[in-house]
């Protein structure tokens, strides 16, 4: 469908955030992925998410590597600058220009092949920095681009389409994020809009390392018998521990809600990340029992999503580092060069 | 046995043991015969090792102010007896040896035509203190006393640096002169004189004792630099803590304690260079500092930076390649793997400078360089230059000068409707204009990509707009000549058909080398490249020659291959002079290899045409 330019025409009564923005202002170019993919229901969940937030979209920087997933940025806020890095390094420039400028968002969005298999170190010492982003992997278990070879994230046992079984152990991601120290940690299915867009919501307004492991069937190699993450086999497998709501100052408060059903969990920025439990025994402070407990349903074969893990004490890499609140890149000689007078007793140091 | 007498014009080498404590002690000894005013040139010569294999330090001594490494040892100071053999045979004729006497040794174990001065450190040390740890560290101080009064160091000299070094720290201030003085008055008793001394010069001046990868640092202060993102190789460790040392010192905000800078340990050399891509890209000034392995696996990277059009500086330590090769040794290895770093077709600036001098004023320059030309530029340092103290001039900053920070719109710039498009042209020059992420709500964002795409930014494999692009970039590499340091020429006195070469580390070996062959009336001109692309003054220097060598420490003459690869010089005019088994080059080796070329072109030296007389 990528021969139909976007009308620029938009409907005069589209709803409005409280910057006066519609949603068609935080869209991109038109998607080249294939029709039916999980990656354009994601692309569609972060416009809706940056939306309802009311984020100015060019204070985004969205960031990604290689593969289908890492195409995505182009389909969403396209006000904002994107980086279309190396194979598996998004993490390693995303790290960089969050440290240039504390103040924009970060968004990665990176697959399954770019952050399990050839970026796996770089996921994984990006989350235990603690750099200040929210990390989404469109996870989808095979590679598109290179035609439907097995990915990391590939559960044991799980069947290609041409037949071919794959006997190598998945990588669960959301299990090494929580290992890792990740303060935000969530797991999702693209077919689920519901779910998605206010665990994105969270994951941005979160001032720490938010990952999002968001199942993301791909239609044309891994969508049928046999796949562990095809549509069918999410829905049926997928067992939601919570529902979010994230509530801002901008958020108007309309759901009433049973007393002792709700959960409360405020972040740094003042919002609200408000749970309603499904499964009762899960507390998404406890990461010991998260790790356990997304493992032990692992073994059951269901897949755990909601939002697993999150702590309101997070710090970010820059408090790690003790960097100074203005942005590094607005800084200039006054603060950068300590100048001639200086550099006189530095030398006379060395006589 | 004759022997060797010599007034601030000899060597002496240090053979020690990794982790015994020797270093500060030799660093010590050198510098107190810097503030007797005579030049010294130290190099540490040690292994990939933290503790027990050998390790040596060699102070070349030279009223004359030859700083580059001499060759050959006239008094050695052998403390340890694994290298005894190799270390005694290393001695020049007439030229002494000192060791620790306490243990005898056979006299198989000498040589005839060496003056042996022993002394028994360990027995003196042993008495002295109870402590083994203060018996290994204090022996060093002991043997540094000894050679004071051998050499005729002014005692007063060294005791004033003792007492800077440990200014504050009262405690170990006392006990170290006190092993000092020992030595000395041992020395004064027992031991008998030799033919090295030292005498009170004026030939140090105003000039700083600095390690080149401190300077590079501090050049990445004063240029600006606020994110440096590092994994630790040998030998560039040493500048990124430097970088961190100044930073605590220069860039923590006076008011609330916090730093202007961020300093990252990166996992790898992929994310270091990754992350001073998201950095420049984010317009901020970013570096990363590694040896060759470093640049090998920054290859993709480096690419991506080259066609995506970010500043980003790498400051490379050099060492002996290829594979890990010798880690802790010197060479100049890695010109044609940074010049052409990466795949596809691509060029990179490099910077080449001859001492810590110029590794400050270029690390600062490479981050101007790298903004106003939107790419990778490389500061190609080493092994030699980095690691060891040397004497250079001091260090300037001009205050009025201001941070080149290239082609950025600002938010006014968009306001008023400058024209944007992320690879256009505009000026002619090959540079476009960029803007920061999060500049403007409506105007001026973009994305960047390693893909081809057109001038506005836009992904395309239209084979014209690939084409358009990569000529505007051959453009810009061009336009990079009006920014970068110029060659330093020096023509002999009378001129000469003949002309030399040289970059880097090379320098000070050359110096003398230039020296040695105008006294011997066989002089050659000589052009000193300071970076790449090659300004016309190189094609120039070539064409005015009957005969140019090309002075390098690496087995394949790289930067010969650039010259001709990219100057377009002809091949058959350009000799090799070659100097790479991971030692610094010297002038002797510089000398005899020009000289017997030129006498093969009929050129002789002076002394021979008198002697013919």
């Amino acid at each position: 469908m990528t021969y139909l330019a976007k009308p620029k025409l938009h409907h005069p009564e589209l709803p409005q955030n409280s910057l006066g923005l519609t949603r068609r202002d935080y869209e991109g170019a038109i998607s080249t992925l294939c029709a039916g993919c999980g990656h354009d229901s994601i692309s569609a969940a972060i416009i809706q998410a940056c939306w309802e937030l009311a984020i100015q979209p060019h204070r985004v920087a969205k960031l990604s590597g290689i593969g289908c997933s890492s195409k995505t940025p182009t389909y969403f806020l396209g006000q904002s600058h994107g980086f279309n890095s190396v194979h598996g390094r998004m993490p390693s420039v995303l790290t960089g220009a969050n440290l240039a400028n504390r103040d924009l968002i970060y968004l990665g969005v990176s697959g399954d092949g770019d952050s399990a298999s050839i970026g796996l170190g770089q996921f994984a010492h990006s989350i235990r920095r603690g750099v200040n982003m929210t990390y989404i992997v469109e996870n989808n278990g095979v590679y598109g681009l290179t035609k439907g070879q097995f990915s990391a994230t590939a559960d044991r046992g799980s069947k290609a389409k041409r037949g071919a079984v794959n006997t190598d152990e998945g990588i669960d991601l959301v299990s090494l994020a929580l290992q890792l120290g990740a303060t935000y940690v969530a797991r999702s299915f693209s077919g689920d809009k519901a779910q998605l867009v206010p665990l994105i919501k969270g994951a941005l307004t979160h001032e720490g390392a938010a990952f999002i492991d968001v199942i993301s069937p791909c239609v044309a190699f891994n969508n049928h018998e046999g796949s562990t993450k095809s549509y069918d086999y999410i829905r049926d497998h997928n067992e939601a521990v919570n529902r979010l709501d994230v509530i801002t100052m901008h958020t108007e408060i309309s759901t009433e809600y049973e007393p002792g059903s709700v959960q409360d969990v405020r972040q740094h920025d003042g919002s609200i990340l408000r749970l309603r439990k499904l499964a009762p025994d899960f507390d998404t402070s406890d990461r010991i029992a998260a790790m356990a407990y997304v493992q032990s349903r692992y073994a059951e074969g269901e897949v755990v999503t909601g939002l697993l893990y999150v702590s309101p004490e997070a710090q970010d890499l820059h408090a790690s580092l003790g960097t100074t609140e203005r942005p590094l890149n607005a800084l200039g000689e006054r603060e950068l060069c300590p100048g001639s007078a200086a550099l006189a007793k530095f030398n006379d140091a060395l006589r | 046995m004759k022997q060797l007498q010599a007034v601030n014009d000899f060597v002496v080498k240090f053979a020690n043991v990794n982790g015994s404590g020797s270093a500060s002690a030799n660093t010590l000894f050198a510098k107190s015969i810097l503030r007797m005013g005579v030049p010294v040139s130290p190099r540490n010569i040690f292994p990939s090792n933290i503790q027990g294999l050998p390790t040596w330090y060699e102070v070349r001594v030279s009223e004359q102010g030859w700083l580059g490494r001499r060759g050959g040892v006239d008094l050695m100071v052998a403390m340890n007896p694994q290298t005894w053999d190799k270390d005694v045979a290393e001695i020049e004729p007439g030229g002494y040896l000192f060791y620790d006497s306490t243990k005898p040794l056979p006299a198989a174990k000498f040589r005839d035509d060496v003056q042996v001065v022993g002394m028994p450190l360990t027995e003196i040390c042993n008495a002295a203190y109870a402590d083994p740890r203060q018996r290994q560290l204090f022996k060093n101080i002991v043997y540094v006393g000894a050679l004071a009064a051998l050499l005729e160091i002014d005692p007063a000299c060294v005791e004033k640096l003792i007492g800077e070094q440990y200014k504050g720290k009262e405690k170990l201030l006392g006990p170290n002169v006190q092993a000092l003085r020992m030595g000395l008055d041992f020395a004064a008793k027992n031991l008998p004189a030799i033919g090295l001394k030292v005498r009170r010069s004026e030939r140090v001046g105003a000039r700083i004792f600095l390690e080149g990868n401190s300077a590079a640092a501090l050049g990445c202060v004063y240029g600006g630099a606020t994110v440096a993102a590092w994994y630790p190789i040998t030998p560039s460790s040493s500048l990124a803590e430097a970088f961190a040392r100044h930073c605590r010192k220069y860039r923590t905000d006076p008011d609330t304690g916090k730093a202007r800078y961020a300093i990252v340990q990166a996992e790898d050399e992929l994310a270091s260079i990754g992350m001073v891509i998201g950095a420049g890209w984010n317009g901020a000034r970013a570096f990363t500092c590694t040896s060759g392995p470093g640049i090998s696996l920054m290859q993709e990277f480096i690419g991506l930076a080259y066609f995506a059009e970010i500043p980003a500086v790498v400051i490379d330590v050099q060492r002996a390649g290829p594979s890990t090769g010798m880690p802790t040794r010197t060479q100049q290895s890695d010109v044609l793997s940074c010049a052409y770093a990466s795949h596809g077709d691509t060029k990179h600036v490099l910077l080449f400078p001859e001492d810590p001098k110029e590794g400050f004023e270029m690390s600062a320059q490479a981050f101007d360089l790298a903004e106003r030309l939107q790419t990778p530029v490389f500061v190609l340092l080493d092994l030699d230059i980095g690691m060891n103290e040397r004497l250079c001039e001091p260090l300037e900053w001009n205050d009025a000068a201001r941070y080149d920070r290239g082609k950025v719109l600002s938010y006014e710039d968009l306001e008023a409707g400058k024209r944007f498009g992320r690879y256009l042209d505009l000026d002619a020059d090959g540079v476009a204009y960029r803007t920061y992420p999060g500049t403007h709500p409506k105007r001026g964002a973009f994305f960047t990509r390693g893909t081809s795409r057109d001038r506005y930014a836009r992904y395309t494999e239209e084979g014209s707009a690939y084409v358009d692009n990569m000529q505007r970039l051959l453009k810009k590499f061009e336009t990079a000549k009006d920014y970068i340091p110029k060659p330093a020429l020096r023509n002999a006195a009378k001129g000469s058909r003949f002309g030399v070469i040289y970059y880097g580390s090379t320098a000070p070996a050359m110096d003398e080398a230039l020296a040695i062959l105008e006294g011997e009336a066989m002089s050659v001109d000589a052009l000193r490249i300071r970076a790449f692309p090659f300004h016309d003054e190189v094609a120039d220097f070539v064409a005015a020659h009957d005969h140019v060598f090309v002075v390098e420490q690496n087995r394949d003459g790289q930067l010969r291959t650039l010259l001709i690869a990219e100057a377009m010089l002809p091949s058959e005019k350009l000799t090799p002079v070659l100097h790479y088994d991971g030692t610094p080059i010297t002038a002797r080796f510089i000398h005899g290899e020009i000289a017997s070329r030129l006498s093969a072109f009929n050129v002789s030296p002076l002394k021979k045409t008198a002697a013919a007389d």
